[in-house]
């Protein structure tokens, strides 16, 4: 288990390697407990790839993974129901209705007291107009907070959010964000966040790790990142990093 | 049972529970789904029934083996079917794309075999239990009247049945839906070698030799010596079960192997597409 000073999420020298392509190529990175980080890149940057290995979804071909201490995968059951995951990208069954769901997980995860839990989590994300509903019948924005409950159902001191307001109105992605800073502010959860949102980004993350054919370009808080590369807008920053303008620009600066 | 053991190799109630909670859910939701567990068990039962009748109508051995077809076929659907819901439970999660969901959570792979192993056997009761008293109304065959030797058949049908579940999972696992007409098909390969609906006699000597490699062999081989014979094998069901305890250890780690080779091949990520 991690001591006091161990990070959440340490992350060294990692690597995968699919036939003859290098998804993450030698990254390096740790989260202090509680922190929020942002993880951003362009579509096949390795975000995705990086984030699976945390979880245990994936084997590095080199490289060492912690989550809390504990070996990805190798030691993923000393960890996992400390953990939790939420994606648009993997669902939930269609037919089972938004509160069997949210039995069937809870049980998964051992969760105390799992009806006063999916209760307060109703109440929360207000879920409790179609709480009985199947969650397939739902729309887009209902189906991101029914995610989001399956994600938090146990409270977890790990989470991992894959683009989490993809597909959403504003009004809708903004209570999300709302959300998961509340979530965040009162249980002190460590979140790496992937995201092509920027201003998502800027609003709930303390760093900004920018990735580009699996391997990190930059690593810094927002408000540092905006000065360096003289930008006003995250999205200005990214772009010049990707587009390979980074070096140039940072050294005008 | 502490609710977080930390090791890999756990059997925790609360997860196996959780997993049958979230088929009984689905079954429940859907009476297609229900429904289709009976029909097709219940359609082979008069086919091959009405078929028997006719047979034995004009062939005095058949008027004294009545009821070895349709014992055959129920037998036949047990294995099938055992295998079919096995793997079925197993393709809501990819179909639903919650595959992910699960890997992610502590439910440990012996957990989720477990539960699919109980949603099997669920799904057999409903669908084989009505098909049997079918049986006994319009054939007058009672497959209950087996007695004790019913209960050695049915365990090393459905050991088989899992055996076969749980490669064709593994081979999910690694290979996304490509593998999906696996689940449907693969029991069917067996099908002439384990001899349904005749002795294993009738083969020629090199497949005899493989039919006897198969665990089902013995139960149609044991079925048809109890009915025709009056005489209850239990050497047969001996060496099946031998059988059996091999293949389903052999299949439990085939299916391991490829979780983690799937974990490596990054295909974990790709179910449902």
């Amino acid at each position: 288990m991690p001591t006091a000073a161990e990070p959440a999420i340490a992350v060294d020298q990692l690597v995968k390697v699919y036939k003859a392509t290098r998804a993450v190529d030698g990254i390096s990175f740790a989260l202090e407990p509680g922190s929020v980080t942002g993880l951003l890149g362009g579509n096949g940057a390795g975000k995705t790839t990086t984030i699976a290995m945390i979880m245990g979804l994936v084997t590095p071909t080199a490289g060492t993974v912690k989550v809390l201490g504990a070996a990805m995968p190798r030691q993923r059951y000393q960890v996992l129901h400390k953990m939790n995951f939420e994606s648009p990208y993997i669902d939930m069954p269609h037919r089972l209705t938004v509160r069997q769901n949210l039995k069937v997980f809870g049980r998964l995860y051992a969760v105390e007291d799992l009806k006063g839990r999916i209760a307060s989590l109703a109440e929360e994300l207000d879920l409790t107009e179609f709480i009985d509903r199947p969650t397939g019948k739902l729309s887009a924005g209902q189906k991101t907070r029914v995610a989001l409950a399956k994600a938090l159902i146990n409270s977890p001191q790990v989470l991992l959010l894959d683009e989490p307001t993809a597909s959403l109105d504003p009004d809708t992605a903004d209570w999300v964000r709302s959300h998961l800073e509340r979530f965040r502010e009162e249980h002190g959860a460590t979140v790496l966040l992937a995201s092509h949102n920027m201003a998502e980004v800027e609003r709930l993350c303390e760093r900004v790790i920018i990735m580009k054919r699996g391997r990190i370009e930059d690593d810094d808080t927002p408000q540092r990142l905006l000065v360096r590369y003289g930008r006003e807008t995250l999205e200005q920053v990214f772009l010049d990093v990707v587009r390979g303008r980074g070096e140039a620009r940072e050294a005008a600066q | 049972m502490s609710a977080h053991s930390t090791s890999a190799v756990t059997l925790a109630p609360h997860r196996v529970g959780a997993m049958v909670l979230r088929y009984l859910y689905l079954l429940r939701s859907s009476w297609t789904r229900l429904v289709e567990l009976v029909y097709w068990p219940a359609v082979q039962l008069f086919v091959w029934g009405f078929l028997q009748l006719y047979i034995a109508q004009n062939s005095g051995f058949f008027a004294r083996a009545s009821g070895v077809f349709i014992a055959a076929v129920l037998m036949w659907d047990l294995l099938f079917r055992g295998q079919l819901g096995f793997s079925i439970s197993f393709l809501e999660e990819m179909w639903s794309r919650n595959l992910s969901n699960l890997m992610i959570s502590p439910l440990r792979p012996i957990e989720f075999v477990s539960a699919l192993m109980i949603m099997s056997l669920v799904r057999l009761a409903i669908g084989m239990v009505p098909v049997t008293f079918l049986a006994i109304a319009f054939f007058g065959f009672n497959v209950y009247s087996l007695g004790l030797a019913l209960a050695a058949f049915f365990l090393n049908l459905i050991l088989t049945s899992w055996a076969v579940g749980i490669v064709v999972s593994g081979v999910l696992l690694r290979n996304g839906m490509g593998a999906e007409s696996l689940a449907w098909t693969l029991m069917f390969v067996l099908m002439p070698l384990t001899c349904v609906y005749y002795p294993v006699s009738v083969l020629p000597d090199w497949l005899q030799v493989i039919a006897w490699t198969l665990p089902p062999t013995y139960v149609f081989e044991g079925m048809r010596a109890l009915i025709m014979e009056h005489v209850f094998r239990a050497d047969l069901m001996v060496e099946a079960f031998a059988l059996n305890a091999l293949y389903f250890a052999a299949a439990v780690i085939a299916f391991l192997a490829l979780l983690n080779s799937s974990r490596r091949s990054g295909s974990l990520l790709q179910t449902g597409e």
